[in-house]
């Protein structure tokens, strides 16, 4: 597969009263065609920002990409003009966000919001959009949707608000969905009806998607690739069945040790990872994950592990991922 | 066999939709919870699940009667709370507490933590002066948190700990009973497990009583000893964990368990999802018959127009609850 997108050692800060905060540091990684990535962490864990710097939707200020290089279609996303980038945003890179409500502007009716993006990018006039309008709102399940073109946004549940972000995120054919969260406020029901809905079109229209999340489950029966973040920095980057049958990250392996499992034995006690995340203002030198770490050494208090390739497919960010590993490989399975 | 401590039968929430600003007519009422029926026994945990809508909530605020129920009966410890009014109301109320979905609204920020948990304890004149402040700092100790907290404003705290100090204040009053709203929604995957394992323990060493509230199936499974499931005001189906997970009877249940992710790439490939069309229809103008028929992929025409019956399709020792005409 051809690479698509290359992010190199992007970093992003935030300059607040309190202080700088290292939302992103040193991330990079690879989106190939038709891939769906999956990228996981908790709040502050710098998934959200490490995504949007790359379509430079960071505030600014407070925000400040201060680093890196976002490579797409042979140039650089971070150094190209403000016009530039917004002939990329929305059109071959769409995204999706978490609250639909938020992101629809309430006073125009769906159809204006969806028509907008058809005649600016694609230079459709009137009639031509409203009729691509209408294929798309079908395209996404929504029912009779020549007349649902003219309603509000609240006129539409949670849901089917969803579902027309979607719409207009693939109004343009983009090569890249991203997709923040996109499930999160919804529930679990809807959440299904949403990823069966992004998955049929993944089949049908071929984009890559780089899909956030903070629950692990969600992206196992969608991402085929899975990113680990943790203060701000990739701790582990490994195919989807690697990642979860043999996590080499302790913060990984106690990720998926900390949830239960609707098909796990009813068992005594959940292994919680102990402590707080770390503080994005005053990071500890070392490891951000060692205060708590149950396989910390001297060593990660100190210095920061590499975030190196332990194998063709797969990056982790530990001193001690090879005794990890042989753990993991050993038949063990937590 | 453990007694009952609560008895609830066939309570119903509605809220009136009203019209007009200085007359106010009713036009219609909201049926939030609409009959719901269950017990639970002395030192168990109830899960109630649902989507968001279902009514989950409601009930909660209305065995606590936080919210006057409209009709119904609710029997804590073989009293009627329905009917009973200020100081005799109180004096059950220092046994059943609540602890909430969110960490950040349901503390005072202009309190410090001390005053917070000691609040309770003021109110039911249990303890003044240096025995509250000792109580206090005991309590603290207990949900995990360090006594010299006491102190401190709830802004200087994470989620997780927010969510301790409202533990520390429910358990002020040395309560029975606790309804767990939605208490860990709020926080982050890798705090879920400290405050899930916090409650198991402080269940195991008070004797408490729980009805845990949520909509996190996994999590329900895990802490719950019998699951109830509830769509739009109405119980469907409520069993043992055990067997509402191995065998689920009720079309919705069926459809919400199979709904829900598994962290297992290999299991996740393999499973066939029940995807449910639609949405869940307004607590409004509920359909009638079943309330689930409008999304129900079993729906028989009988389901269009009887509400069907709540019975047990178990056995006496094994109870297994549901309403669906699929069973009659």
């Amino acid at each position: 597969m051809a690479t698509l997108l290359e992010v190199k050692g992007l970093e992003t800060k935030f300059f607040t009263h309190e202080g700088v905060v290292h939302a992103v540091t040193d991330v990079s990684y690879k989106l190939d065609e038709g891939e769906t990535l999956g990228i996981v962490g908790e709040s502050g864990s710098g998934k959200s920002v490490s995504v949007l710097s790359l379509i430079r939707l960071i505030p600014q200020p407070p925000g400040k990409i201060t680093g890196g290089e976002v490579w797409f279609d042979g140039r650089d996303l971070l150094k190209v003009s403000d016009e530039e980038i917004r002939q990329v945003r929305g059109n071959r890179i769409a995204m999706i966000f978490q609250d639909p409500m938020t992101s629809l502007n309430p006073v125009l009716t769906i159809g204006q919001q969806i028509t907008e993006a058809l005649e600016l990018h694609l230079g459709m006039d009137k009639r031509q959009a409203r009729a691509r309008a209408v294929e798309l709102l079908e395209m996404v399940g929504i029912p009779d949707a020549a007349t649902r073109l003219d309603d509000y946004p609240h006129q539409f549940s949670g849901g089917m608000r969803q579902r027309v972000m979607i719409a207009m995120g693939l109004s343009c054919n983009p090569q890249i969905l991203i997709a923040d969260e996109p499930t999160t406020a919804l529930d679990v029901t809807i959440q299904a009806q949403i990823i069966d809905l992004v998955k049929e079109l993944r089949e049908k229209v071929g984009m890559a998607i780089i899909w956030i999340t903070h629950d692990l489950g969600v992206v196992a029966g969608l991402a085929n690739r899975v990113i680990v973040m943790y203060g701000g920095r990739i701790v582990e980057e490994a195919r989807v069945h690697d990642l979860y049958h043999r996590p080499y990250h302790p913060y990984t392996l106690g990720l998926l040790h900390s949830v239960p499992r609707l098909d796990a034995a009813h068992t005594g006690r959940l292994i919680p990872i102990d402590g707080l995340p770390p503080d994005l203002i005053d990071m500890p030198p070392g490891c951000p994950f060692a205060p708590r770490c149950t396989f910390k050494i001297e060593r990660c208090d100190v210095e920061n592990p590499p975030l190196e390739y332990v194998s063709s497919t797969r990056r982790v960010a530990c001193w001690r991922w090879e005794e990890m590993a042989a753990r993991q490989d050993g038949g063990f399975r937590g | 066999m453990a007694e009952t401590l609560l008895e609830v039968k066939d309570l119903k929430m509605y809220f009136p939709v009203t019209r007009g600003i200085v007359i106010q007519r009713k036009v219609a009422d909201v049926k939030a919870v609409d009959g719901v029926s269950f017990t639970i026994k002395r030192g168990e945990t109830l899960g109630l699940v649902g989507e968001s809508g279902c009514g989950k909530s409601t009930t909660g605020r209305a065995i606590l009667q936080l919210y006057r129920p409209t009709a119904g009966s609710v029997k804590f410890d073989g009293k009627e709370l329905t009917t009973m009014k200020g100081e005799e109301l109180r004096r059950q109320r220092r046994r059943m507490q609540m602890i909430f979905q969110d960490p950040y609204a349901s503390l005072n920020p202009r309190m410090t933590v001390g005053s917070i948990i000691a609040e309770p304890l003021e109110i039911h004149k249990i303890s003044s002066g240096k025995e509250k402040q000792e109580r206090v700092q005991e309590l603290l100790r207990l949900v995990g948190l360090n006594p010299y907290f006491a102190q401190r404003y709830p802004h200087e705290f994470s989620g997780g700990q927010r969510q301790r100090i409202g533990i520390a204040r429910a358990l002020a009053v040395n309560p029975d009973f606790i309804v767990c709203d939605e208490p860990i929604s709020a926080l982050d995957v890798s705090i879920q497990a400290q405050i899930v394992n916090l409650l198991q323990d402080l269940q195991q060493e008070l004797k408490l009583t729980y009805l845990f509230i949520a909509h996190d199936l996994s999590m329900v499974r895990h802490i719950s000893d019998r699951v109830a499931v509830m769509y739009l005001g109405k119980i469907v189906e409520l069993t043992d964990y055990k067997t509402l997970y191995d065998e689920p009877k009720h079309p919705y249940t069926q459809a919400l368990l199979s709904a829900v992710p598994i962290p297992d790439p290999a299991i996740e490939e393999k499973r066939q999802r029940i995807i449910l069309q639609g949405d869940v229809p307004s607590p409004l103008n509920p359909p009638a018959g079943c309330r689930f028929h409008t999304r129900c992929p079993r729906v028989m025409d009988v389901c269009r127009h009887v509400e069907p019956e709540w019975k047990n399709v178990g056995t006496a020792d094994r109870e297994h609850w549901v309403a669906c005409h699929l069973y009659d």
